[in-house]
């Protein structure tokens, strides 16, 4: 499983890149693997304020849809459009083509709550027991 | 449920080994896919696929009896079936209810049954319950395993394999021949819409089967296929999955199952409850929509069906259909609803535009 160690995490598999004031977010290796093939990603308006844990948006795969959930507070500053007609992006490459918003936090300190690479991988192997 | 407390099939370590997705189906330990849905969904759709449906519940019936009592306790006609063919059927409660849909395969000396394998249980408690004289009934579950051997190349790959010439074996025909000196039973039937073969092997023998298969296919695009697939190619085709789209509470008319029952044929069990219902109206209809809105809107079991702003029924079954790459459903409304126009689902909270669509989806 791969979990760089440069990002951060949430519970919900969410995975966080600090990039020049800007938070880049998407889902991780390990959630795209447990949803198989996505074949729809929902994503919020440019301009959405959005609350820590929020849902922004939902995944579709062939089986099964999960919510997005807003690891922080912030205003959402662009949002991955290639997602529309290339859903499998997700899958494909789940750190870097696949990323879905950036977000403009409210507080940049609050990256400073989510979890390490160690913490997430500890806790989806738990999860996996 | 733990995985240590799940049923394996004999060819569980194959899965594992190809690094499949593994979850609980009906308390086996089964692949849901090895390379994604998609690719395994097309891959039979375009050349072949191979699933272990070795947890599928297996029964012999045997004896002089054997035909009148089939003829009692399933729907379809077994008069219509002749030796090495085999007939989809319905066994029904006396309230004309579905207990399980199932394939009978008649062989030279005996009738197979296969059935859902989370219904083994009940089946053949219920068949026990009815046993006549002179029927020997045998559950033979666990020495069999059961492959499927599924898509266009399907035949085609098979045959330099057998002793068997497959193109005398017609769609809903079985031989019985070898497989590379291995003793198998063949059988031209599945749930994917493709032609192909169920193969039923002795479990000691069903590893060298898979990987002579999956071998031989592997130069024409064929390779594994899991319950995902299973599911996402029965559904385009609007074939029923027990426990879903029916059950216990569904009739078989509601079902649109009612080409399978033969209310002419004598006595039956459920016979009585179906024609009061054929003569005093069949309350609800099973209905295939497509969903018609843009957007990826993909229905799910359990997702209420709309008419005139009010609730009417409910998706018994819904995916994202790989060939079509638009959402589809089976639902179930009462019977005035099943040819309105304008119906939608409600989909987290969106009431989507959906049509409906007779037999087939591809």
């Amino acid at each position: 499983m791969n979990i760089p160690q440069e990002l951060r995490y949430t519970k919900e598999h969410e995975w966080v890149l600090a990039d020049d004031g800007v938070l880049v977010v998407g889902v991780t290796d390990f959630a795209q693997a447990e949803l198989g093939d996505i074949v729809y990603v929902e994503l919020p308006s440019i301009g959405t304020r959005l609350a820590a844990g929020e849902t922004f948006g939902n995944v579709e795969s062939v089986k099964s849809v999960s919510d997005l959930y807003c690891p922080v507070a912030g205003v959402v500053a662009d949002i991955n459009t290639r997602l529309g007609d290339s859903p499998e992006l997700v899958n494909s490459d789940p750190y870097g083509e696949g990323w879905m918003v950036r977000l403009e936090p409210e507080n940049p300190a609050d990256l400073e709550g989510l979890l390490g690479p160690e913490e997430y991988s500890d806790y989806i192997g738990a999860e996996a027991e | 449920m733990a995985s240590g407390a799940l049923m394996k099939t004999p060819l569980h370590d194959r899965h594992v080994a190809a690094g499949a997705r593994m979850a609980d189906f009906a308390g086996f330990d089964m692949p849901i896919s090895y390379d994604g849905i998609l690719a395994e969904h097309r891959r039979v759709r375009e050349a072949a696929g191979l699933f272990d449906v070795s947890h599928m519940g297996e029964a012999e019936v045997r004896g002089a009896a054997a035909h009148a009592f089939l003829d009692f306790l399933l729907t379809n006609d077994v008069s219509a079936v002749p030796p090495h063919h085999a007939q989809y059927t319905l066994m029904l409660n006396r309230q004309g209810g579905v207990i399980d849909d199932l394939i009978l395969y008649r062989l030279q000396d005996r009738y197979l049954l296969v059935v859902n394998a989370a219904n083994v249980a009940k089946d053949f408690e219920w068949i026990g319950s009815h046993l006549a004289k002179d029927v020997d009934f045998r559950n033979v579950s666990e020495r069999t395993a059961l492959l499927a051997w599924q898509g266009p190349k399907a035949a085609a790959i098979l045959d330099p394999l057998v002793e068997a010439d497959l193109s005398a074996v017609p769609s809903f025909g079985i031989v019985e021949t070898r497989l590379e000196g291995i003793a198998v039973i063949l059988a031209r039937t599945g749930y994917t819409g493709e032609d192909g073969f169920e193969i039923f092997v002795d479990p000691a023998r069903a590893a060298q089967v898979w990987d002579r298969l999956l071998a031989a296919g592997a130069p024409h695009g064929a390779g594994p296929a899991g319950l995902g697939a299973r599911d996402t190619l029965r559904l385009e085709k609007q074939y029923r999955l027990y426990g879903q789209d029916m059950d216990e509470t569904v009739s078989a008319l509601e079902a649109g199952l009612g080409w399978t029952v033969k209310l002419d044929k004598g006595d039956f069990l459920g016979r009585d409850a179906l024609l009061a219902q054929r003569d005093g109206g069949i309350p609800r209809a099973t209905i295939g929509l497509l969903v018609t809105e843009p957007g990826r809107h993909i229905p799910r079991a359990g997702c209420v069906v709309m008419a005139d702003g009010r609730e009417v029924g409910e998706v018994t079954s819904g995916t994202f259909s790989p060939s079509r790459e638009e959402g589809i459903a089976l639902a179930r409304v009462p019977k005035e609803f099943a040819a309105k126009g304008d119906l939608t689902i409600r989909i987290r909270n969106r009431d989507v535009a959906v049509k409906r669509v007779k037999k087939s989806f591809v």
